[in-house]
């Protein structure tokens, strides 16, 4: 082994020393502030309590009721998880919230290629006709300030009169939350090669396609992946949303309108509902990050 | 030494050209004219598609329709728009004053702020509209408080990220130059950091803009003030009146890009040197 | 003359105790006059910056001293002894020229009014005064570079540090700006202590050169420049500019392979 072999290994120990450090600082930071925060909730519960939902020394009224219709416990939360969601019923709660996320999942996966393909297709449309992109693209940015659930039931109607499943609309839905991401950033992306890169193509004469697949495509391929990062948690909002007005009773959208309607009478299982579904998103999320370390090198990954 | 001043002075030839009033005016000339045309081909199409298959109402009424509801209705519609557009505006200033306040006190410590990056990532990732009935427990039901607390939910954690980055990734020699003039901490914050996050700010506070007025509509679904523009959206389309609804969702976008446009205002005053205004015509 | 800046017995190593250990600086001696102007001339990796940066307090030595007018360097630059000129030119975006020049009398505390008149008379200087509200984007490099100059001098500090200044320049650009810089040297009669690696910059600038070699850091040698002052035009033509040229690079590359002949460190 050479001398520079080995210095470039030390480098490396070092290195991989120093990830290791940081990614332990990371947790243990976040761990404290998770702790922080659940102190901060129980904390205010007694607290409340102790002063029968007064500011201390004060006949204010504390802004939130610390009672556990408002403020259950947290224990309460996580102990619903493992009983049965209804009086009678067989399946307890996280097994009924892991039937809905799977149902929602898949609605929302339908969605995601289904956004990621259009947008893409757009991205690229968009990168090689300026003439189309100046004139779509204030329309692409302004469908996202359409509320998304207020089209909902239209695009479930025009469903049920083409006689598609339920569950088609909302990944519908779903796919236009998707798609805008993955436009922008393919555009960006086919765009990112500076000038003299292109110029080193047209040197050797390369056609249109070639330019694309050899150069534009590779480039943008880090973009896209931290469009699809984005696009995988939007595309589960956009299920869950898509099923409120639906009448798709499987989903967790159904779930989340039941327990919030029957608040009262149990409003862990809210709570509970609602942590489920962002582990949902944050699954999928973590799903796509994984695909992006396995296909684009470290080094390109975008930082965001 | 004379000669010194002489050489130094063709230097002021080397200004940047600036573009002339014309062509300025053909830029946006076509930077404006092709959506247009698309905007009034989109909506004669719509029109004659709807007439030729005749289309019924109730799955997609005509714009001529829409266009007819919206000024009979807009005695109603208006008023809802403002009433929801308060709770909006509420929201994504108590979301952004708070995200802002963190990100500054955060900001000196690594650690604490990326401590909170997996807390972005899954609020991010979460359907945060369905907090929605809990705020409306804790706040009342009709109470501005409990829309405006979803978005400032929705708005506090992106503006909060992009402030903390804003504040922290700042040039090296930009730092170094503070140090050779032994500047105190504050100098550094108020000279260097803050201006420096400040286009990191807006571009989240831009984001929020539009993402404020749809929480706030999309909250009000789970129930609200019957004045609210949400709940007048839900009512009307489960009554089949769509082109009442339709007339609410134009409201609705409206307040979005308005919203929008102010920021982006507000952003070319405050910021007049910034990078992505001297570079308008790329984009 | 009397020592300003005395450098005594600096060595600087990066990583210490660690695998990739690097060290920057071995046994620097240097003592500097007041008003000098002395290059640090040297390959890339000689720690020509990182002896600047030393003095200027940006970076501590790992042994040895460097000291200021007989305070240490860090006392030297909480006193605001030092104006400092990087290779970029480092004004703030959001501030316009004359504001970027401010920008120091602002910390240190000066009255509105003795900022107003000391920027005018400082873009003055650089001959700048009709761009004082235009943004930084809206000059050349050269005139960023020259109100990066501005801003160093306009707290009057009694020493300059440059690090590579003009590196980011075209030749043309680089010449008239060492004129204009001589030009501010002669009236404002600092000691600057200016980085390059360009031999003839450093000799048409200097009083002294000092030549480094790399692996590590060290002086190779120091050579006067005794050519003519006020130096101009006809200095780049006069054979003495010519010999100290030659001078100073048998000076590099004897520090060369000295450090090829050494042992490995």
């Amino acid at each position: 082994m050479t001398v520079a072999q080995t210095v470039e290994l030390g480098l490396d120990e070092n290195q991989r020393d120093a990830q290791w450090r940081l990614a332990l600082r990371r947790a243990a930071s976040f761990l404290l502030i998770l702790l922080l925060l659940c102190g901060v909730w129980e904390g205010y519960k007694a607290l409340g309590q102790a002063t029968r939902g007064k500011v201390p020394f004060t006949s204010l009224k504390l802004p939130i009721r610390p009672d556990d219709k408002s403020m259950p416990h947290l224990w309460t939360i996580g102990g619903s998880l493992l009983q049965p969601a209804r009086r009678g019923g067989e399946d307890i709660l996280l097994v009924i919230l892991l039937k809905a996320a799977l149902f929602t999942w898949r609605e929302a996966v339908m969605g995601f290629v289904g956004g990621s393909v259009i947008g893409f297709l757009l991205g690229a449309i968009f990168g090689r006709f300026l003439l189309f992109e100046r004139s779509l693209m204030p329309y692409i940015v302004a469908s996202q300030t359409v509320p998304l659930l207020a089209i909902a039931p239209m695009i479930v109607i025009w469903g049920g009169r083409l006689n598609w499943p339920a569950w088609w609309s909302v990944s519908i839905i779903s796919a236009y939350l998707t798609f805008f991401p993955v436009t922008i950033n393919t555009l960006r992306g086919l765009r990112s090669p500076n000038l003299t890169a292109v110029e080193l193509m047209r040197s050797y004469a390369a056609s249109e396609m070639q330019i694309l697949l050899k150069l534009r495509l590779p480039a943008a391929l880090p973009y896209i992946f931290t469009a699809l990062k984005v696009s995988a948690t939007a595309s589960v909002i956009g299920a869950i949303v898509g099923e409120l007005p639906s009448g798709i009773q499987d989903g967790l959208g159904r779930v989340l309108l039941t327990f919030s309607y029957y608040y009262i009478s149990g409003p862990e299982k809210l709570y509970a509902s609602i942590v489920g579904a962002a582990a949902l998103g944050i699954l999928f999320a973590v799903i796509v990050a994984l695909a992006e370390r396995w296909i684009v090198p470290e080094g390109r990954r975008l930082s965001e | 030494m004379s000669q010194v001043a002489d050489l130094a002075a063709p230097i002021e030839q080397e200004l940047l050209p600036q573009p002339g009033a014309a062509s300025r005016w053909r830029d946006r000339l076509r930077r404006f004219l092709p959506p247009a045309i698309v905007f009034v081909l989109a909506l004669v199409l719509w029109e004659a598609v709807v007439n030729i298959f005749h289309i019924e109402g109730f799955l997609l009424p005509k714009p001529s329709v829409i266009a007819a509801t919206f000024i009979a209705e807009s005695s109603v519609v208006f008023p809802a728009g403002l009433f929801t557009m308060r709770e909006a505006v509420g929201g994504f200033v108590l979301g952004s004053l708070l995200g802002i306040a963190i990100a500054l006190a955060t900001a000196r410590w690594a650690a604490v702020a990326e401590g909170m990056m997996p807390f972005a990532i899954a609020v991010n990732s979460t359907p945060i509209v369905a907090l929605a009935p809990i705020m409306n427990q804790w706040f009342g039901i009709t109470n501005p408080l409990a829309k405006m607390s979803i978005v400032a939910v929705i708005v506090f954690f992106p503006v909060m990220i992009n402030t903390v980055k804003g504040l922290t990734q700042v040039d090296a020699a930009a730092l170094e130059l503070m140090r050779s003039y032994a500047a105190t901490d504050l100098a550094v914050l108020l000279r260097v950091r803050i201006p420096n996050s400040l286009p990191y700010l807006f571009s989240a506070l831009k984001v929020s803009s539009t993402l404020s007025v749809i929480g706030a509509i999309v909250s009000e679904y789970f129930g609200g003030s019957r004045e609210a523009l949400g709940v007048y959206i839900s009512q009307q389309a489960a009554l089949f009146h769509f082109g009442e609804a339709w007339s609410a969702i134009i409201i609705a976008c409206l307040m979005g890009i308005a919203f929008y446009a102010i920021l982006l205002t507000l952003e070319r005053l405050i910021m007049p040197w910034h990078v992505s205004i001297r570079a308008t015509d790329e984009e | 003359m009397n020592t300003v800046i005395s450098v005594s017995g600096v060595s600087k190593v990066f990583n210490q105790g660690r695998d990739n250990r690097v060290s920057a600086l071995e046994s620097i001696n240097l003592e500097i006059d007041s008003g000098e102007f002395v290059s640090l001339l040297g390959p890339s990796g000689c720690g020509k910056s990182t002896l600047l940066r030393l003095i200027g307090d940006l970076t501590s030595p790992s042994t040895g001293a460097v000291l200021v007018n007989g305070k240490s360097a860090a006392q030297a630059r909480r006193g605001r002894e030092y104006g400092m000129v990087f290779q970029q030119a480092t004004l703030y975006d959001w501030r316009t020229v004359s504001r970027n020049v401010q920008l120091p009398l602002e910390i240190m505390g000066h009255s509105r009014e003795q900022r107003e008149a000391r920027t005018q008379e400082m873009l003055k200087l650089v001959q700048l005064e009709s761009f004082g509200r235009h943004y930084p984007w809206q000059l050349s490099g050269g005139m960023q570079q020259r109100v990066a100059i501005a801003r160093a001098l306009a707290f009057q500090p009694s020493i300059l540090l440059m690090d590579e200044p003009f590196g980011a320049l075209d030749e043309m650009t680089r010449e008239r700006m060492q004129m204009e810089l001589l030009r501010i040297w002669e009236q404002t009669k600092n000691t600057v202590v200016f980085v390059t690696h360009s031999i003839p910059e450093a000799v048409f600038l200097s009083s002294r050169v000092v030549v480094m070699s790399a692996r590590p850091g060290r002086i190779a040698g120091i050579i006067n420049i005794d050519v003519p002052q006020p130096r101009n035009f006809e200095t780049r033509e006069h054979p003495r500019f010519f010999e100290k040229i030659t001078e100073v690079r048998e000076c590099l590359r004897q520090g060369e392979t000295n450090t090829h002949k050494g042992p490995p460190s």
